[in-house]
C-alpha cells in the first residue's frame, strides 16, 4: 500500500513537470504551428539562472533564496522565449519548416553552451528544510518536493484555464487556434499574441526548470532534452492545441512511467509511453481530447 | 547533354577519391598527415558515410516532404544489429549482414507504417518518440547485449582480417567510398524513377496527389523505408569504421546533428545532402582540433568557452544559415533559372 502511494504521488509529481513544458508546447502549436524544440533549452537555461540566484544570496533565509530562484527562472524562461519568438521566429513567419529548423539550432547551441560554461556533471542544489524532508501520508514517506510541483502545476493549469476562459486576450489565442486567419481580418494583432503566447509558455518551462531541480534534487545540462521528448509525447497523446487534454495525458504519461519502471523494470516505463503513443495514435489519430487532424 | 556531363563528373570524382590512398601527398592546414595516412583516411571515410547518411535523410525530408525525427534510429540499427550478430552472437559477417538487411528493412517499413498515419508536425514528434524509444532501449540494455553507456567494441576476431588494423585503413575507406557511390546511385536512380516523381509532388501538395487518384500513404512509406534502409547500410560501414558500436549515434540529438548536415548543404538536391555530411563531419573534426588550439585557450571565458563548443559553433552557423541562406551551399552555386526549390 504505501509503495503504492508513494508512486502514484511521484508520478503525480513528474507528470506536473510534463505538463509544465507541456502546457506552452501546446499552446504555441495550437496557435502559431510552430513545433518549439527551444522549449527543453528554456527549462535547462531557467533551471541554472534559479540555482545561480539562490546562490547569488547566501545568509538569507532558505526560503527567500528558493523563492528568488523560482522567480529568476521564471523571468529568465519568459525573457528568453519573448527573445527567440522576436529575433529568430518572427522573421520566418512564411516558411513553416524554417520556424522548426531554428528552434533546432537554438536548442544544440544553448546546450552546448550550458555544458560548456557549467560542465556536464549534475549540481547539487540547496533546498530549504521542508523540502528536502519527507512527508508520512498512508505509511508511505513522501518527499516533499512532490506536493510543490504538483501544487504549482495545478496553479499553472487554472491559471492558464483561467487566462483562456475569462481574459480578452485569452480570447484571442482561442480565437486564433481555431482561424487564425479570420483574427487577423478582423484587425486584430495576431502578432502580439504570438509574442505572449511564447512568453507564456517560456516562463511556464523556467518554473518546470526550477521545480526539476528541486524534484529530482539536482540539475544537469542534457535533461531538458529528455523533458522536451517526454513533453512531445503528452502534447500528442493529449491532443495538439488542448491544455486540458495535456494536463490529462501528462498525469497518465507520468503515472505509467513510474509505476511500470518499479514493477517491471528500469527503462520499461519509459518504453511503454512511446508504445502508448503508438496505439493513441493508431486508435485516435487527434490525440485523446482534440480534433483529428484534416 | 547537361546529364552526360555530371554522370562523367561525378564517375570521375569517384574515381579520383578511390585513388587517394595512392596519393603521397600532405596538404597542409587541410589534413594532419598525408592524404595516404590512416588518419586522414579514416576521417574521409567517416564524411563519405555521412555524406550518404545526410542523402537518405534527404530523400525522406528534401524530396518526400516529411519532417522526420527519428532518422538516427534507422542508423543505428545497422551499427548495432550488426555489432550484436558479429560481437555477441559470433554470427559470420555475411550472416550478419543478412540480419542486418532484414531488420533495416522491416524496421523501418512497421514503424512507418504507424508514424505515416499522422502528418507534419506530429509525424516529426512520432518519429522522435519511436527513436527516443530505441535509444532507451540500447542505453538501459535489458537483455545485455547492447553495452549501455559503453557500446560495443569489435574485437580483433569478429572481421576478417582486412577489415581489422590501421594498415587495413584504406579497405574501410574503399568501403565508404562504395557505399557512398552505391547510395548516390540508387538515391539518384529512386527519385527520377516514376515512385520518386510522385514523392517529390507530395512535397508540393499532398491532397492534390490524392486527388489525382494516387494514394500518397504507400508512397511516403516507400520513401521512408528506402530512406530508412540505406541508412542502416551506412551504419554497417560506420561500425567497420569506428570498430564498434557507441550509444551517442542513437540519441535526438544525433538526429538533429542529421538535420543540419542536410540543410547545410542544401535541402531538396541529393548532392548538396553528400556535400552538406562530409562538411560537417568534417567541420565537426577540425573544430574539436581548433578548440585545443593556443590561440583559443588564451581567450577570455567569455570567447573561449563559445568557441570550444564544436556543437555551439555548429547549432549558430545552422541559424544563420537557416534565416540567411535557406538553400544552403547548394543553393550558392545554383542560382540557375527553372531549377526546382526545396520546401521550408
Amino acid at each position: 500500500m504505501s509503495t503504492i502511494v508513494l508512486l502514484l504521488v511521484t508520478g503525480l509529481g513528474l507528470g506536473a513537470l510534463y505538463f509544465l513544458v507541456a502546457s506552452g508546447l501546446s499552446l504555441i502549436w495550437g496557435l502559431m504551428r510552430v513545433l518549439n524544440f527551444a522549449q527543453g533549452a528554456f527549462f535547462t537555461v531557467a533551471g541554472y539562472a534559479g540555482f545561480f540566484a539562490a546562490e547569488a544570496l547566501p545568509g538569507t533565509s532558505p526560503w527567500l533564496r528558493w523563492c528568488a530562484g523560482v522567480l529568476a527562472g521564471m523571468l529568465t524562461g519568459g525573457a528568453f522565449a519573448i527573445l527567440t519568438e522576436v529575433l529568430l521566429i518572427r522573421p520566418l513567419y512564411r516558411r513553416p519548416v524554417g520556424q522548426v529548423l531554428v528552434t533546432v539550432g537554438l536548442a544544440l547551441a544553448t546546450l552546448a553552451l550550458v555544458e560548456g560554461a557549467f560542465g556536464s556533471d549534475p549540481r547539487q542544489v540547496t533546498l530549504p528544510d521542508w523540502m528536502s524532508a519527507t512527508t508520512t501520508i498512508f505509511g508511505a514517506a513522501i518527499p516533499n518536493t512532490r506536493f510543490v510541483v504538483i501544487l504549482a502545476a495545478l496553479l499553472v493549469l487554472l491559471g492558464l484555464l483561467f487566462f483562456l476562459q475569462r481574459t480578452r486576450y485569452g480570447l484571442i489565442v482561442r480565437a486564433g487556434v481555431e482561424n487564425r486567419a479570420m483574427v487577423s481580418a478582423l484587425g486584430i494583432d495576431v502578432q502580439r499574441a504570438f509574442t505572449l503566447v511564447f512568453a507564456i509558455g517560456g516562463t511556464a518551462a523556467g518554473l518546470a526548470g526550477v521545480l526539476g531541480a528541486a524534484y529530482y534534487g539536482t540539475i544537469d545540462p542534457s535533461r531538458g532534452t529528455s523533458m522536451l521528448i517526454s513533453a512531445f509525447i503528452v502534447v500528442v497523446i493529449g491532443g495538439l492545441g488542448s491544455i486540458g487534454g495535456s494536463a490529462l495525458a501528462a498525469v497518465l504519461v507520468g503515472l505509467l512511467q513510474q509505476f511500470l519502471n518499479f514493477y517491471a523494470a528500469a527503462g520499461v516505463g519509459d518504453f511503454a509511453v512511446v508504445l502508448l503513443l503508438a496505439v493513441v495514435l493508431l486508435v485516435r489519430p487527434g490525440g485523446l481530447i482534440g480534433r483529428a487532424p484534416e | 547533354m547537361r546529364p552526360r556531363f555530371w554522370a562523367v563528373a561525378i564517375v570521375l570524382i569517384a574515381v579520383a577519391a578511390a585513388c587517394l590512398p595512392f596519393v603521397p601527398v600532405t596538404l597542409p592546414g587541410v589534413f594532419d598527415g598525408p592524404l595516404n595516412s590512416a588518419g586522414t583516411l579514416n576521417l574521409l571515410g567517416l564524411c563519405f558515410v555521412f555524406g550518404a547518411l545526410a542523402l537518405t535523410y534527404d530523400i525522406v525530408f528534401g524530396f518526400t516532404g516529411l519532417l522526420s525525427f527519428g532518422h538516427a534510429l534507422y542508423f543505428a540499427t545497422g551499427v548495432y544489429v550488426t555489432a550484436i550478430a558479429l560481437a555477441r552472437w559470433h554470427w559470420s559477417l555475411p550472416q550478419a549482414l543478412a540480419l542486418t538487411a532484414l531488420v533495416g528493412f522491416g524496421l523501418p517499413l512497421a514503424l512507418g507504417a504507424v508514424c505515416l498515419r499522422v502528418k507534419d508536425i506530429p509525424f516529426a514528434m512520432v518519429t522522435l518518440a519511436f527513436a527516443e524509444a530505441g535509444s532507451i532501449l540500447v542505453l538501459q540494455d535489458p537483455w545485455g547485449l547492447t553495452g549501455g553507456e559503453d557500446g560495443i567494441a569489435l574485437g580483433g576476431s569478429v572481421l576478417p582480417a582486412t577489415l581489422v588494423g590501421v594498415a587495413n585503413t584504406s579497405h574501410l575507406y574503399w568501403i565508404a567510398t562504395g557505399l557512398l557511390v552505391a547510395t548516390c546511385a540508387i538515391g539518384w536512380w529512386a527519385v527520377q524513377s516514376p515512385p520518386g516523381r510522385v514523392w517529390q509532388a507530395i512535397r508540393e501538395n499532398e491532397r492534390r496527389v490524392a486527388v489525382l487518384g494516387l494514394n500518397p500513404y504507400s508512397y511516403k512509406l516507400a520513401s521512408f523505408t528506402l530512406s530508412g534502409f540505406l541508412a542502416a547500410a551506412a551504419g554497417v560501414a560506420y561500425l567497420f569504421l569506428q570498430g564498434g558500436a557507441n550509444p551517442q549515434i542513437t540519441t535526438a540529438n544525433f538526429t538533429l546533428v542529421l538535420l543540419v548536415m542536410v540543410v547545410l548543404g542544401g535541402v531538396g538536391t541529393l548532392w548538396g545532402a553528400v556535400i552538406g555530411g562530409i562538411v560537417y563531419e568534417y567541420l565537426d573534426f577540425r573544430l574539436v582540433g581548433f578548440s585545443n588550439a593556443a590561440g583559443v585557450q588564451s581567450l577570455p571565458p567569455i570567447l573561449r568557452v563559445p568557441l570550444s563548443e564544436p556543437l555551439f559553433i555548429l547549432g549558430v552557423l545552422f541559424i544563420v544559415l537557416v534565416l540567411f541562406l535557406p538553400e544552403g551551399i547548394g543553393g550558392l552555386f545554383r542560382r540557375l533559372p527553372g531549377r526546382r526549390h526545396g520546401p521550408s
